[in-house]
This record gives structure tokens, sequence and C-alpha cells, in this order.
């Protein structure tokens, strides 16, 4: 493509090792017939976006745990103490919500331009696959917070799984590891969003990219979707501004948002609420609505068969829509449907929320939940207590438990063996050693330890015979 | 890919503004991308940079408890080290004694040898320490042994009647005491 590489230097070095001059001028120079435009912004804009959700992502994993007794501490910690942690998280959060927007653009413009015709039903067909899998990334994300409407809204949003006939059941019991919402269901749904749809993601992108390089750019409405005829301009520089643009103007969008309205975390899940009312995020509350008109022995219809129709409607399009026409005027009946749907979507959203507020229960429920939350934000943070002093506590209810414990310190047992005998370099632990002997021996033990013992350090114990009942209680209790 | 018949607009005949252009955007997507892991940085940071946990007050009795010692008295006193998200509750013991001036005084009981938890052995009126035997007086004088000072007094104020004590950590081995983070 380009014959003038430099000859000489780091970069000719470079260039004959790798071929990144050639690659560069093959991403850069990709022709697009008919020239830049703003409406092809979006797909880069995705990419973007995806990028800066990894990024964010794999920082916040540096304090996030994924274990129901502390996940809601961790995001805790990250909002309230971390330095930048409420921003990085709202950056993440607000990222989830531009991708679906963002996601929305890019279909409707490849829609209304027609640019899925001629030769490209696999760059359509990975795109439906990324719109799928990015809406598992909202979904296995939303609940790792492991707040209130983090745990309420995904019970419920599992729990649509078993209307499914047949492998409805086996379904939710596998994506939540088990039949109950737990800290299985928090690590499946980590491994999902971090590891497993990522991965998937990165491969569909490169398949989408590919096919759409391979098909090339479809150009405007009145270019040839097969045999492009317009005049064509390289994606540099003229496309890679506007891309650079959008970047830039999502990076601030999303700073503004994540600086002035900060992601909130709600109180930590409590599964014995019977009062919260879950609500989605904003892009899942048409679907969320639409499955409220669903029940009983006709909920198959709403939750399977026409999502079904829809989704294969959708998928199928390229393969059933062979015409070369791009002209939305000219394609009635799809655009129809296509409008009528994102119509019908919106239309649902805004019926949820007229009926969430024409219910004063709900509203005033809703309303409670909000002000829990924001009590909760404005809340110190409160490490969590842990260490063996806590089951220590729980155990030295016994009075003879409490007097040993006093002998082991008295004694100064745990110089060597450790507070609570955890063990120190100087000697083993003793936790658990009422499993191995029981209490006669235990006592022989102190009076006269073994020549092991004796090597190691041990002085032979010489306690009244209450005092020792109460010593050998206390080890017995060490767990 | 389709043939498409290729021209560029700002070809190699205009390679001056091409490269100024491509220099261009090259420093401003640098200074983007480094203005944008300024936060990034500052999040990694956070725990190093932060302040480390401050000195607690713990509470060791009730001063009535300590008006007539004869002997040292051994108490445990709960202390909580933050570690990150989470907080950990240890319990180490302190004795409460006198100094030469009556002074009701709280010393550390870890050796400052190697860090053995020193008794007070009541049938020599001494603190003895298990390991090796390094002895200290009622009011934690060195009075023997191998340790390099006298026990560690820890600081003390009385608030509405209790007795509360700063636990602190101290350089073993060492002749001046020296605190330890």
């Amino acid at each position: 493509m380009n014959e003038e590489a430099p000859k000489s230097g780091f970069r000719a070095w470079l260039d004959r090792r790798t071929g990144l001059d050639s690659l560069l001028h093959h991403a850069l120079d990709e022709p697009i017939p008919g020239g830049a435009k703003i409406a092809y912004v979006f797909g880069s804009g995705l990419l973007f976006l995806f990028l800066s959700q990894i990024i964010t992502g794999v920082f916040l994993a540096m304090y996030y745990v994924p274990a129901a007794d502390h996940a809601h501490t961790t995001v805790s910690y990250i909002t309230k103490e971390v330095t930048g942690g409420s921003f990085l998280r709202s950056i993440h959060a607000y990222g989830s919500s531009a991708i679906i927007i963002v996601l929305l653009l890019h279909l409707i413009q490849t829609f209304f331009y027609g640019s899925y015709k001629g030769r490209r039903e696999l760059v359509w067909l990975a795109g439906c696959v990324l719109l799928t899998l990015m809406l598992g990334m909202a979904f296995t994300g939303y609940l790792l917070p492991w707040d209130q409407k983090a745990y309420f809204a995904t019970t419920v949003g599992t729990n649509i799984l078993s209307e499914i006939p047949w492998i409805g059941n086996p379904l939710k019991r596998l994506l939540r590891g088990g039949t109950e919402m737990g800290t299985l269901t928090l690590s499946r749904f980590f491994v999902l969003h971090v590891f497993l749809i990522p991965a998937c993601i990165f491969a569909f992108i490169a398949t989408h990219v590919y096919a759409f390089r391979k098909a090339g750019a479809a150009g405007p409405l009145s270019e040839d979707p097969v045999t492009p005829k317009l005049k064509a301009e390289g994606f540099y520089p003229k496309q890679l501004v506007m891309d650079m643009g959008f970047a830039m103007l999502i990076i601030v969008a999303l700073g503004v948002c994540a600086y002035l309205w900060p992601t909130e975390l709600g109180p930590k899940a409590d599964p014995s609420d019977t009062q919260f009312l879950p609500r989605p995020e904003w892009y899942y509350i048409p679907v969320f609505q639409y499955l409220k008109y669903w029940h009983g022995s006709t909920s198959v219809i709403g939750i399977l068969i026409i999502p079904a129709i829809v989704g294969l409607l959708l998928v199928g399009l390229p393969f059933y829509d062979r015409s070369l026409e791009r002209r939305p005027w000219k394609r009635p009946v799809s655009v129809g449907l296509f409008t009528a749907t994102l119509i019908a979507l919106g239309a649902l959203g805004i019926a949820s929320h007229r009926e969430d507020m024409r219910n004063p229960g709900v509203a005033a429920q809703l309303e409670k939940q909000q002000a829990e939350t924001a009590e909760f934000m404005t809340a110190k943070f409160e490490p969590e207590l842990s260490g063996s002093f806590v089951a220590q506590n729980a155990t030295s209810l016994n009075p003879d438990v409490t007097k040993g414990k006093a002998l082991f310190e008295g004694q100064s047992c745990n110089a060597c063996h450790g507070d609570n005998g955890i063990g120190t370099a100087a000697a083993p632990k003793l936790t658990g050693v009422g499993e191995k002997y029981d209490s006669s021996k235990l006592e022989s033990l102190l009076r006269k330890p073994t020549e092991k013992m004796t090597a190691g350090g041990m002085p032979a114990v010489g306690l009244k015979n209450d005092e020792m009942k109460a010593l050998v209680a206390y080890l017995q209790s060490l767990k | 890919m389709p043939h498409v018949e290729y021209i560029p607009e700002v070809g190699r005949n205009k390679n001056g503004r091409r490269s100024f252009l491509a220099g261009l955007l090259a420093a401003g997507g640098a200074t983007v991308g480094a203005l944008l892991t300024i936060p990034l940085v500052r999040f990694t940071l956070h725990p190093i940079l932060a302040r480390t946990t401050e000195k607690s007050w713990s509470d060791v009795g009730s001063v009535d408890e300590f008006q007539n010692l004869d002997a040292p008295v051994k108490k445990l006193v709960t202390i909580e080290q933050r570690d990150g998200w989470r907080k950990i509750a240890l319990q180490k013991p302190v004795y409460v004694s006198k100094d030469a001036q009556g002074q009701v005084i709280v010393l550390s009981a870890v050796c400052t040898h190697l860090g053995c938890t020193v008794p007070w052995v009541e049938k020599e009126k001494k603190f003895i320490c298990p390991c090796h035997l390094g002895n200290f007086s009622a009011d934690g004088k060195l009075l023997g042994g191998p340790p390099p000072r006298d026990m560690d007094r820890l600081e003390t104020k009385v608030e509405g009647g209790v007795l509360k004590t700063q636990y602190q950590f101290f350089r073993q081995l060492v002749r001046d005491k020296e605190e330890l983070a």
C-alpha cells in the first residue's frame, strides 16, 4: 500500500520486524466511500467506551472482593475512602449506560442507512452477539456491589429464567449456583462479568471489525452496498478526527456526570427484607414493565415466544431483507417495524415510571429506599471487624473457658502460642487441639510435655487441678 | 475488500500537512491520555499515601480499681488495627503499676528483648520473662538479663473515671524506646 516507508533508522527496523507501518496504513487508509461523516462515529465510540470499562474495571478490582460478606464493604470502601474511588466507580457505572446509549445509536444508524445490506451478514450477526453480550455485562455487573437494589433486582432478573419451560429452573440454579441467591451467585456473576463475557466480547469485536473491513464501509444512502461507486476518502484524517472528537465528548460527558452526580451505593443487601421494591437500571425498565403484563398460562407467550420472534427478526434481518435498496422511505415494512419496536420500548419505560408514581404505596416505598441510600451515603465508612478475637468472644460464655483464657495469658502461653492460640514462629498453633486430644490427654501433655515439646521450649505446667481443668477447657474451645 | 478507486484527499504531495496533523493528533491524544491516568494513579496509591492508622485510646479499667495497688495488675486492652477495608481487633496484655512517685503507670507486657510476653511473678516480686529470664522491677525498671532497656511505658490518660492507654509497639533490641508504626 505504501512504497515510501522510511528506509533507515529505528522505525524502519521496527517495521521490518513487525510490519507495523503497513498495519497502521491499513488501519488509517481505510477507504470510506463518499467521505467522512459524523454518522459513522458510533462504532469507534463503542470501542473506546469498552476500553474505558476495561481500564476502570481492572482498577476497581484492585479493592473489590467478590464474596457476599465482603463485597459491599469493599465497594463502600472504594466509594467513601479510596482517593478518586467514587469518581472511578461512577465512570464505570455511567460507562455502562453510555455503552447502551451508543449501542442503540449505532444500531439505529446501521439500520436506517441500510448498512447491513450487501454481503454484510457476518458484520450484522457479530454485532447482534455483541449487543447481547453487552446486555449480559450490564446484568452481571449490577449485582456486584451487593447492595439492596443489586440483590433484589438480580433476584427478580434470575427468577424470570424459571418461566422458561423445561430448562428454566435448571438454568436459574446454574446461574445462581444453587436455588437461592448467595455468595456463590456473586462469584458466578463476577466470573461472567470479569472473565467470560469480556473474553467473548474481544472475540466478537475482532470478528465484527474483520468482517466489516472485508466487506468495506457501506458509505451513504446513495452508495451501492456491493460495488461502491462514490469517490472514497481515507479514514485518516477526517474520520479519525471526528472519531477522536466523539471519544472526547464521551470522556467529558462521563467525567462531568461522575463528578456532579457520583454513583450511589445503597445499604448492604438484606435478604430478609420483605418490603424492598427492586427496580432495574433504566435500560432494563422497558423489559421489566413488559414482563408485568404476562401471567399464568399465557406467560410463556410473552416471556419466550414474542422475545424469540423479535430476536429472530432482528438477527435474521440481512438474511431475509436481501434487496439492495437502502433508502428508508423505500423500505416501509422493516423501517416501520423497527421504529414501532423502539417507540414501544420507550412507551413501556414511561408506563413503568407513571405506574410507580401513581401508586402511592409504591411511590412512598421507592422514596423511602432512596432516603435510605442517601443516608447510607452520608454515613462514614465502617470497616469490617475481623480476626479471631470476634470468634473468641462468642465462645467465652463458659466460665471455665474464660478462666482458662486468663490463665493462658497469665502464664504467658500466648507469648509463644500466640493470642487465642493462633500460633507464632516460636510455637505451633493450638486451634483445633481439642479435636486432636481429649481432655485427659491434654492435661497429661501439659503436666508432662513430650521430649519433642520440651526440646521446642515447652515448659511443664504445674497448675492446681481446678485451674488445669479451666485451661484444658479453654484449649478445647480454640477453634 | 471490494475494489474502490481510492484517491486520498490529502495525498503524498501534501506530506508536510499530513505529518503535521499526525503530530498534532498524537500530541493531543498523549496529553488527554496522560490526564486520564491521574485519577488511576491516585486511586492506586491511596493505601500508600493515606495517613496510617491514627493512634487510638483503649480502656484499661476504672481508676478506682488502681488506687491501692500493691503489685502490678495485668489487664487486657482491645486495640483495633486498620487493614484496608477491614479492622482487626486484637487483645494485648498490659500491666497497671505505680512508679517511684506513686503515679499510676501502664506498661507494655512485651519484652524489650525479643518480644515475649512478660508475666509478673508474685513470689519473686519481679517481672520475669519466660523466654530468656530478663527481669524487671514492679515499675518496669530493668534488673537483669538480656533486655536492652526498661519495660516500655504506654501513654495514659483518665477520662470520666476510666484509665485509658494508647497501645503501641516498640522496636526490640535497642537501647532507646523507638515507636513502630
